[in-house]
């Protein structure tokens, strides 16, 4: 386990470790990591049935949550993640900061580099923010989400979501329906399913599923009858904020809604409804689907929270170099 | 239509050096003698005359290389890059003529403009500059600018480089009165509500990451447009930084109809393709973007077989701060003056893809002809413009050796084989290292 020894010279401390890590992208992340993860959320979700539910794994780090986009879910989820685990929080949103005065991003990572963070969690609209963020700062950093590119945390949090319900995820048949284009949800998820042996098919309008995609590894529907054979429904929202004007990718929500609304009369028994939130119930979903009994959706927000607790667990006290000295030990 | 500091030419001996003159038909090791600029003995064992020798023992002296498409910010933003700048970069890149671009702060076009760039030029340029002129005022695609009057002034062509001329009838236009103007026009080649918020190739790579995507036809069907106005029009033209095999294609089968046009390739799109971004760095951020391997092999094809007949850098400077930002956000562009030939002699030559000879006569005698400059030579009479090349020296590309005043380099930190020893330009010793 990594420790914090500020006050050993530096020649006594033991040689150096390797470069910090970070979670950034599924891409980065092998089977055994997503493993790992999903089992220390386990862990963490049986300590949320005791009555006191704080563990003190990370007293005296410093976590910062850092959102440049609206978030309720994934800010609350991470904030109280990171109080659950005795962590210090801060959690800075870019509105109502030196952001307005237009503080651009690495020098808002400077300024955090400054009260050295041990964790970054960073949402941000554009692509590879957290990277930048990650080049500026000796800080782990966590994706919160940047722009259309990925959102892991979501992926980890479905993959357990998944695993608790049905008992595991490969062989799984999942649907991700809607909005596939504007989505980090989807890339993550696309990524995360089939790294874990489930089987994806994405269903939307053509101009709304990413041409080429196909390349990951799933397979592409028009047709909202595609979902029948899905053991789970992923529903996506219209990223609307995310839509240039004037592109005309559907056109109208109505008609959207009519031939790609996910509701209680295209889904059949059995079939488990999930949705990353927050919904436009009447779009994408409709209210019977998603408060359905198989609608998973609430215990999603729930296992945020443990995933959360489990990344920024990992992150601070993973190391890989035990785990082969541990190995070999154990050969020896 | 060149423009530069004035001075007598250097006398120069270059001692030993492999000459290799492609088009003019010399390979042989040889001393070269330059006399006030210009080149007057080629021969063994030369006297040195208290002439400044050169060594080129084990080195190749070409034709200096020329480019056509550079952009020096001048005026406007002189942070990022300007004229003294921008031709010591190219002096360090073995350029003895590049060409400027006009979209800067003002655009260029107007005589007025345009006439002070001339006399920066003249003060400060290391390397002799041409400046294109604008099509169209401000580049708004609007209303032509006054292009016989921008000619007489020296405009060395016309382009609204940076944008398209996104209204056929304004293209037909242009091209209709250039037949007075009598300088060529150069297209950048974009459907501007295709490659709208498009940030990277469209393509698996941007479905993955999420980028939003700029397809090839964004290119491809303006290549098409304009050629087939150029061949109604009976004009000729020059497609710039051709990117996707579309592109190439429909050239080809234009020119095979007898529409006469030029087009140019970037060393970037010759070297690299949409899988760089995954690295989400903005140094491979560019406009055309780098597309597909099948693209990439396309443009290596025709730069081979010479349909493309000139490779331009399309030196776009960036200020650090705004290419330290997100891809997204960050501005399109990288540098290339100062590391053309060794990246296109690491990445092309050396895995022989493209023949050394092909490549310094696509660096050198096609840019030149492109926009009626006299091809550099290596003969006697002719001005001094060599480049003195070691092709052993292995360098890693470091910000701190740049003479631009930006470093946003596709490069950055990559060992290349292959560099500028020495640069002549018009007759003068403009760089040695």
């Amino acid at each position: 386990m990594a420790r914090v020894t500020p006050f050993i010279r530096d020649e006594l401390l033991p040689p150096r470790r390797p470069p910090r890590r970070h979670l950034l992208s599924i891409a980065d992340l092998a089977r055994g990591d997503v493993e790992r993860l999903l089992a220390l959320s386990r862990q963490f979700a049986r300590s949320l049935d005791r009555d006191v539910k704080k563990l003190p794994a990370l007293r005296g780090r410093t976590v910062v949550n850092l959102f440049y986009e609206a978030s309720t879910r994934t800010s609350s989820s991470f904030e109280l993640a990171a109080k659950r685990l005795s962590a210090d929080v801060m959690s800075i949103k870019s509105v109502g900061s030196s952001v307005d005065k237009g503080e651009s991003l690495k020098d808002t990572a400077l300024t955090l580099a400054a009260y050295d963070p041990d964790v970054i969690v960073v949402r941000h609209p554009e692509i590879g923010a957290p990277n930048l963020v990650a080049q500026h700062t000796a800080a782990h950093i966590v994706n919160a989400g940047d722009g259309q590119h990925q959102h892991p945390t979501q992926a980890l949090l479905d993959l357990y979501t998944i695993e608790e319900e049905l008992g595991g995820v490969a062989g799984i048949r999942v649907a991700i329906v809607g909005d596939v284009l504007h989505s980090r949800v989807a890339r993550s998820n696309i990524q995360a399913f089939l790294l874990m042996g489930a089987h994806v098919t994405l269903v939307g309008p053509p101009t709304l599923i990413p041409r080429g995609i196909e390349r990951m590894g799933c397979e592409v529907a028009h047709d909202i009858g595609a979902i029948a054979a899905a053991d789970v429904v992923y529903v996506l929202r219209m990223q609307r904020e995310r839509m240039r004007e004037g592109e005309s990718y559907v056109p109208s929500l109505r008609e959207y809604s009519a031939r790609w609304g996910v509701t209680a009369a295209r889904l059949r028994p059995g079939q488990k409804v999930m949705h990353p939130g927050p919904m436009n119930r009447g779009v994408e979903i409709d209210a019977a689907a998603a408060d359905a009994a198989d609608a998973l959706i609430e215990r999603q927000v729930r296992s945020g929270l443990v995933v959360r607790m489990a990344v920024l667990y990992d992150l601070l006290t993973y190391d890989p170099a035990e785990v082969h000295v541990a190995t070999r030990q154990e050969v020896a | 239509m060149l423009f530069g500091t004035d001075g007598a030419g250097d006398d120069l001996l270059v001692r030993r050096a492999r000459v290799l003159d492609p088009v003019g038909c010399v390979d042989a090791v040889l001393d070269v003698r330059v006399d006030g600029g210009t080149i007057t003995m080629l021969g063994e064992r030369l006297g040195a005359n208290g002439h400044r020798v050169l060594d080129g023992e084990g080195l190749v002296l070409a034709p200096a290389f020329v480019d056509p498409h550079v952009h020096l910010r001048t005026p406007g933003r002189e942070d990022e890059e300007d004229l003294a700048s921008g031709t010591k970069a190219a002096a360090a890149g073995g350029y003895c003529a590049i060409l400027a671009m006009p979209n800067t702060e003002p655009v260029v076009d107007s005589a007025a403009v345009l006439g002070a760039l001339v006399e920066r030029a003249r003060a400060e340029a290391e390397v002799p500059v041409g400046f294109f002129a604008a099509i169209t005022k401000g580049q708004e695609g609007g209303e032509l600018t006054e292009m016989v009057e921008l000619a007489e002034a020296g405009a060395a062509g016309f382009t609204d480089d940076g944008r398209p001329v996104v209204a056929p009838g304004i293209m037909r236009r242009a091209l209709q009165y250039n037949a007075v103007a009598g300088r060529r026009i150069a297209l950048h080649c974009e459907e501007p509500t295709l490659s709208r918020g498009g940030q990277v190739h469209e393509g698996a790579v941007s479905a993955e990451l999420g980028f939003g995507g700029y397809p090839s036809i964004a290119e491809s069907l303006m290549v098409s447009r304009d050629l087939q106005i150029a061949g109604y029009e009976g004009q000729q033209i020059h497609l710039l930084h051709l990117s996707a095999k579309e592109s190439v294609e429909a050239f080809r089968a234009a020119r095979e109809r007898g529409v006469r046009a030029t087009a140019e390739v970037t060393p970037h799109h010759l070297c690299l393709t949409d899988d760089a971004v995954r690295t989400l760095d903005p140094n491979v951020k560019m406009n055309p973007p780098l597309r597909a391997e099948e693209d990439r092999r396309a443009l290596v094809e025709a730069l081979c077989d010479g349909t493309i007949s000139a490779i331009a850098t399309d030196h776009a400077p960036h200020a650090r701060h705004e290419k330290e930002a997100p891809f997204e956000a960050a501005p399109f562009g990288v540098t290339g003056l100062e590391t053309a030939f060794a990246a296109l002699y690491t990445m092309l030559v050396e895995p022989g893809l493209v023949p050394l000879e092909v490549l310094l006569e696509r660096l050198s005698d096609g840019p030149a002809r492109l926009f009626g400059l006299e091809p550099p030579r290596i003969a006697i009479g002719a001005a001094a413009n060599l480049v003195l090349l070691d092709l052993g020296a292995v360098w890693r590309v470091d910000e701190a050796g740049f003479r631009s005043k930006s470093a946003n380099s596709w490069l950055l930190d990559e060992t290349l084989r292959g560099r500028v020893r020495a640069t002549v330009a018009a007759g003068r010793l403009a760089f040695a290292a």
